[in-house]
């Protein structure tokens, strides 16, 4: 198993109130990303738990990608990962983004 | 030790349990005059539909009598009998309806005591061996959820890969050590001391009411977690109902 | 205005296709589900890593409260798609604390929704200590006065260990693509060969093992359409109607189950079981659509039978 753990700067907070929330599933080709609002606006983090080794580098842009496009301020965001292809970890890393900024019902 | 010794051992003055098949049934007296009742599965056959419904059946006669006559369940099966027939009938209701009448019959004052003597694996342990209230073993005893060469198939590592790694834990290889250490056994017997005298000397001591083979299992290092989780879960429950 | 369609959307929604989660959410009413020990508590299997397998945060058993059309309910749902819903340490450690807990409150029901193939192979002796464990406490809540109803339609199936969890539950729905054995049709076959049983033969499983069949030979109490509508509305009326558990349930139980033997124990597949119990035309029952399948399981087997 290896463990990465990414932060980043952001622009802006992410917006919403929910403070929790989490998308998807550990499966095959799936994950499972939990978030916080547990930090400072400006600041994000992204630690992942994965059984394929060797891919920092893919992680790295995907993360990178992933906290430009949506500026995920003030989030942490858990992953553990099924092996996923790296389509289907930026598609969960933005669900698990839109699902923390709906509103609360 | 052999089924015939296991029960000269328990009954010195002798004992009216027959075997029908693979199945025992039938009662008996301590040396210390307690009257026991006794049901088994035995010669490492499999407990399918038509054995289970058998042993309920006798488990229900003993519990509707209410006289308080403790239940031992002799054990050396193999698993569930894994048959067409026996699923289309719905084996799974079966089985669970043994563990049912073990579980209630225990409720109404018949001490269930499982002695493990032999095998006994997945479906067939848990509607015997792991519904009776005291899980005792001999020496010779083999549970198993499932055997290693299953296990490899399934998971897809090989027999030696899983034998390595059952060395540094207990919660998934077969054996009585392992089954002992995540909680499912009371005590192991000495077969070279009266079976009789330690089935007595069990029945002496007062009963568990309550489930404590998770509490057990952290205790010896078997299971870490379950008793913590389901008391933190518990708690929870009653705090919101 | 805007909630009608939403609620429409969610009541129609198929059950096999939703995760766990997701049928919590849809099942029960809106925003009722307080969740205990949830994701952030990061209460995983301590044995996984042992065989670089992943975590999930939940362990695969969402436990919780919530309310069902009014009334309190405990809810444990398994995600069948995490390690195929099996039960392993943690995983079924929330289960047995909410029934000590059911068992304890007395007023509370519990409905278990089922996706399991069985005991987690990794956990074997943890996950099968956890099956005893839980059928035990099912029975003492159900002792206790407290119905236990299951619910079983997702993509694993209730196999295993599950399966005799189930059988210790008060009442049972199930849906066409509901499957309840205790062996999978793959250990069938390697035991048996595949003359007695082909496990690629999907009609052969699904009429063996499959939602219309046990409902027809009395394994559950319900069939459902595959929507979540459908198994909140039977979730409901099984717990009004749940058999108090004791001495004439089991008595009754012993008499079905030998009487089911007695009339099925020659059949050799399904659709002998089902032509024995004088259905018209047993051959088109597995594609018979839900509605009329449900109405002819009605005037072929009485709905409820209290031995269970």
């Amino acid at each position: 198993m290896e463990t990465l753990s990414y932060r980043h700067a952001t622009a802006r907070r992410a917006s919403g109130t929910k403070n929790i929330a989490l998308v998807g599933v550990v499966a095959s080709c799936n994950l499972e990303v939990l978030v916080e609002r547990v930090l400072p606006d400006t600041e994000c983090e992204v630690a992942i738990s994965t059984a394929a080794e060797g891919f920092g580098k893919v992680w790295e842009a995907v993360v990178a990608d992933f906290v430009e496009r949506r500026s995920p301020g003030g989030l942490r965001l858990s992953i553990n990962d099924g092996g996923a292809r790296p389509d289907t970890v930026s598609l969960r890393l933005a669900q698990a983004v839109r699902t923390i900024e709906e509103d609360a019902s | 030790m052999t089924l015939d010794n296991i029960l000269a051992s328990l009954f010195p003055n002798g004992h009216a349990i027959e075997k029908n098949g693979s199945l025992l049934i039938g009662s008996a007296t301590l040396a210390d005059g307690t009257a026991v009742e006794v049901i088994g599965a035995a010669d490492h056959a499999p407990l399918g539909i038509d054995e289970a419904i058998r042993l309920s059946r006798r488990v229900l006669e003993i519990a509707a009598r209410g006289d308080r006559m403790p239940i031992l369940v002799l054990l050396d099966s193999d698993s569930q009998r894994m048959s067409k027939r026996d699923e289309l009938l719905g084996l799974n209701e079966f089985l669970a309806h043994l563990a049912k009448a073990l579980i209630f019959a225990d409720t109404r004052g018949h001490r269930t005591i499982g002695l493990l003597y032999g095998h006994t694996a997945a479906g067939a342990f848990i509607a015997t061996a792991l519904s009776t209230r005291a899980l005792v073993t001999l020496p010779g005893a083999e549970p198993a959820v499932m055997d290693l060469p299953s296990m490899s198939k399934v998971t897809k590592l090989q027999i030696e890969v899983l034998e390595e790694k059952a060395k540094s834990t207990p919660v998934f290889a077969p054996g009585v050590a392992n089954v002992e250490r995540v909680g499912a056994i009371a005590a192991t017997w000495d077969d070279n001391v009266s079976l009789g005298a330690q089935l007595q000397a069990l029945l002496a001591t007062a009963e568990e009411t309550a489930d404590t083979r998770d509490r057990l299992g952290k205790e010896r290092n078997g299971r870490p977690k379950a008793a913590d989780v389901a008391s933190r879960v518990y708690a929870l429950a009653l705090g919101r109902s | 205005m805007s909630a009608a369609p939403a609620i429409i959307a969610r009541d129609a929604r198929s059950w096999y296709e939703a995760s766990a989660r997701q049928r919590i959410d849809a099942l029960l009413d809106a925003s009722t589900f307080v969740e205990f020990i949830g994701p952030e508590q990061r209460e995983t299997s301590p044995h996984l890593a042992l065989f670089d397998l992943p975590e999930q945060f939940d362990d695969g058993m969402v436990v919780g409260h919530g309310t069902l059309d009014g009334n309190p309910v405990f809810v444990a749902a398994q995600e069948g798609r995490f390690m195929g819903g099996a039960f392993g340490e943690v995983h079924g450690a929330k289960l047995t604390g909410l029934l000590r807990a059911a068992r304890d409150t007395k007023s509370i029901p519990v409905l278990i929704l089922f996706d399991t193939g069985g005991v987690r192979l990794q956990e074997a002796n943890a996950g099968e200590l956890a099956i005893a464990e839980i059928m035990r406490a099912v029975l003492e809540a159900r002792t206790a006065g407290t119905p236990v109803v299951g619910l079983i339609g997702g993509r694993a199936g209730c196999y295993g260990g599950g399966a005799l969890v189930a059988g210790c539950c008060s009442a049972l729905a199930i849906s066409e693509q509901g499957r309840l054995a205790v062996s999978g049709p793959e250990v069938i076959e390697t035991n048996r060969g595949v003359e007695e049983f082909d496990s690629k033969d999907r009609a052969l499983v699904w009429r063996t093992m499959g939602g219309k069949h046990r409902r027809l030979i009395g394994a559950v109490e319900r069939f459902v359409d595959d929507t979540v509508a459908d198994f909140r509305a039977a979730a409901v009326e099984l717990i009004a109607t749940a058999p108090a558990f004791g001495a004439d349930v089991l008595a009754a139980e012993q008499a079905r189950l030998e009487q089911r033997i007695a009339q099925f124990g020659t059949c050799i597949d399904a659709v002998d079981v089902w032509k024995a119990e004088g259905v018209p035309d047993p051959e088109a029952i597995p594609a018979m659509p839900a509605q009329p399948f449900i109405a002819l399981a009605d005037t072929i087997r009485r709905t409820r039978h209290d031995a269970r």
